[in-house]
């Protein structure tokens, strides 16, 4: 995925999305206080200069899907791990909430479903049936929308062609008016993803942990 | 008094030790009854926490890891009283040892059942605690032996196993003394652990050997439990966490917190159960100074994590550092460096000073000042994470709060129960070895 930080206006239409796509629980105003905010992909903002004459820069984190990704190893139920198309993926039914991914995610990006999870009336009736419902005491996070990734492989392999570049895309890209994001196959080196990656723009978040990430952020140097 | 129990004819050591096994006060029925209640209320809290979530904590994103941590942590710190000290009193003979080791086998068994269960308490699915144990299973899978905390679940049950063998072991005489003659209920339970004890020369060859053993191998169970429980933390990438020190400065709190913890107890036995003979002031002096060697090892141990960390000036190493020593957590640091380290020093170090009062006072500030040296290393790091877009807070929740103070209870309850049941001191240690003495 790549995320061009200078077309990003903040608008979080990414997050709200997000929110209907992949189910995931709502946190009441008192529970976000306390920090119990349900994300799987956040807006952080970066302020520069001082008031009145400030600017304001966006970045939208979510799970970097990182190839050397920390939170792997630590799990001792195998409940996050890498799928062989490269997903940093989380098996629900095997978690067991020890916390040990989270906390070794340098980017914390992981939530934790606190409680069952609840919707206010009647939010409840636009569940996305293609994704499963997590109950409390379970950790989750960003999938890059994997059962979109899913149909679209399935629709390809049922018309024997191959997945066309730009084909699949996550929730957050799909509605990001300002078409800040880009999803697609870094192992193609022809795709779009693969092109801007090479971009002179192109950072990539907290590189120097060895990480890995697959998150491509650009960005016009300061 | 006299100075050495060993100089009391056989027939009253057995007379003073067994005789609190007969006999509870009014005081003993009042704190285990209170103590159970409080666990009780510990355990409801537990329940709440169970039918609602891990909500009713006051964990968020970033603080994953809370109170609970701190306890496992800590508890497992104190069961470091027992066996490590008993084993090296063992193994290099020191006579003295007699009257110690039982009693603080006992806290090793206690605090390690207790430390035990907070890992469980801290899932947010703890009804599936079972899935991180290797064995052949219906889901078809195994747990990952890469996680630390897999190589965790294993340290603490092997520990606790050995533990229970090794408070057991030594047992043996002199259950089958009391086996011989008490009420029916208890000549069948102690007749039962006795395992048929005759006393012969095999059967005390075949101990002593086992003992020995035992002690070689726990003292190598004990180093690597802690140094594993302190590789969860440095295992991590999290700043501070990731540091090669934390092994044997985890073993080295633990052995300090476990040794204060164990005055404390002996303390409180030799007052309680009238056991002045046994306890003499040697005990106290030679464990004050124990105290003391732990209390200069663990400043230097904290000297040398802090130092680097603040000469290196790594940004987000320094956050931590900066809440510790100047941030929200300064107080708690500079108390727990105060407790830790200027009250043992001065109180056990300056010999006009040390006392069995000293001890306790210095003891009683140790535990405080472990459990915030636990706090401290587990909370700070967590609520400054590398992304500052995620900073947070971490106020423990009542079910926090109410879930510790039952673990204490509980220690408290445990262990006057096993007073009452098991002489606490092992009498036939005591036992000369020509039968005529015997009277």
């Amino acid at each position: 995925m790549v995320i061009d930080l200078d077309r990003c206006t903040g608008c979080e239409a990414c997050v709200v999305a997000c929110h209907s796509e992949n189910n995931i629980g709502m946190s009441t105003p008192e529970e976000a206080a306390r920090g119990r905010v349900n994300h799987w992909i956040r807006i952080d903002r970066y302020y520069e200069g001082q008031f009145p004459d400030i600017k304001v820069k966006y970045r939208p984190v979510l799970c970097q899907h990182c190839d050397e990704a920390p939170c792997e190893p630590v799990c001792p139920v195998n409940a996050t791990y890498h799928n062989p198309e490269g997903l940093n993926v989380q098996v629900y039914n095997r978690c067991v909430g020890t916390f040990y991914c989270a906390n070794n995610c340098p980017y914390t990006v992981r939530s934790f479903n606190w409680f069952d999870p609840k919707w206010p009336e009647p939010m409840q009736l636009q569940h996305n049936p293609d994704v499963s419902i997590r109950p409390g005491g379970v950790m989750e996070k960003c999938t890059f929308c994997i059962q979109r990734i899913k149909r679209v492989e399935d629709q390809a392999d049922a018309a024997g062609r191959p997945v066309a570049d730009g084909e699949v895309q996550p929730a957050c890209v799909q509605s990001c008016p300002a078409e800040a994001m880009i999803f697609g196959d870094l192992n193609d080196p022809d795709s779009k993803v693969s092109r801007l990656a090479g971009d002179g723009r192109a950072t990539k978040l907290m590189e120097e942990l060895g990480t890995k990430p697959k998150v491509v952020y650009l960005e016009k140097a300061r | 008094m006299a100075e050495h129990p060993e100089l009391l004819p056989y027939g009253i050591i057995r007379e003073d030790l067994f005789r609190p096994l007969s006999r509870a006060g009014s005081k003993w029925w009042f704190t285990v009854v209170a103590c159970f209640l409080l666990v009780v209320a510990g355990l409801a809290a537990w329940g709440v926490q169970l039918r609602d979530g891990l909500g009713v904590t006051g964990l968020n994103r970033p603080v994953f890891w809370g109170l609970y941590i701190v306890d496992f942590v800590f508890w497992i710190g104190i069961s470091h009283a027992g066996t490590l000290i008993s084993a090296i009193l063992r193994l290099t003979d020191a006579a003295w040892r007699k009257p110690v080791t039982r009693a603080a086998e006992a806290i090793t068994l206690f605090a390690l059942m207790i430390g035990g269960l907070f890992p469980i308490i801290h899932l947010g699915r703890a009804w599936f605690f079972y899935w991180l144990i290797p064995y052949p299973n219906a889901r078809l899978m195994w747990p990952n032996f890469r996680s630390p905390l897999v190589w965790d679940l294993t340290a603490i049950v092997t520990y606790v196993t050995g533990s229970a063998i090794y408070l057991y072991l030594p047992l043996i005489p002199d259950m089958a003394q009391l086996g011989a003659h008490n009420k029916p209920w208890r000549r069948k339970l102690y007749k039962a652990l006795s395992l048929g004890w005759t006393g012969s020369d095999r059967e005390w060859h075949a101990l002593e050997m086992a003992m020995k053993l035992n002690a070689v191998i726990i003292l190598a169970v004990a180093i690597s439990v802690h140094t594993v429980v302190a590789w969860d933390f440095s295992m991590s990438i999290a700043p501070t966490w990731h540091s090669t020190i934390f092994g044997p400065y985890f073993v080295v709190g633990a052995i300090f917190s476990g040794i204060g913890a164990l005055i404390i107890v002996m303390a409180t036995l030799r007052r309680t159960l009238h056991l002045e003979n046994y306890l003499i002031k040697r005990h106290f002096d030679n464990m004050s100074k124990l105290l003391l060697t732990m209390s200069l090892l663990w400043f230097y141990f904290t000297m040398s994590e802090h130092i680097t960390i603040w000469y290196g000036n790594e940004p987000k190493e320094m956050g931590v550092f900066g809440q510790r020593t100047r941030g929200d957590y300064a107080f708690w640091f500079w108390l727990m460096v105060f407790v830790n380290f200027v009250v043992p020093v001065t109180l056990l170090g300056i010999k006009k000073l040390r006392s069995v009062k000293t001890a306790v006072i210095a003891s009683f500030g140790v535990l405080i000042g472990m459990w915030l040296e636990r706090y401290l290393i587990v909370i700070p790091t967590l609520v400054t994470p590398r992304l500052a877009s995620a900073t947070s807070v971490y106020t423990p929740s009542w079910v926090e709060l109410m879930i510790t103070v039952a673990t204490f209870a509980a220690m408290i309850m445990l262990y006057l129960l096993f007073a009452r049941l098991f002489p606490i001191i092992a009498v036939w240690e005591y036992k000369p070895h020509s039968p005529e003495e015997e009277d």
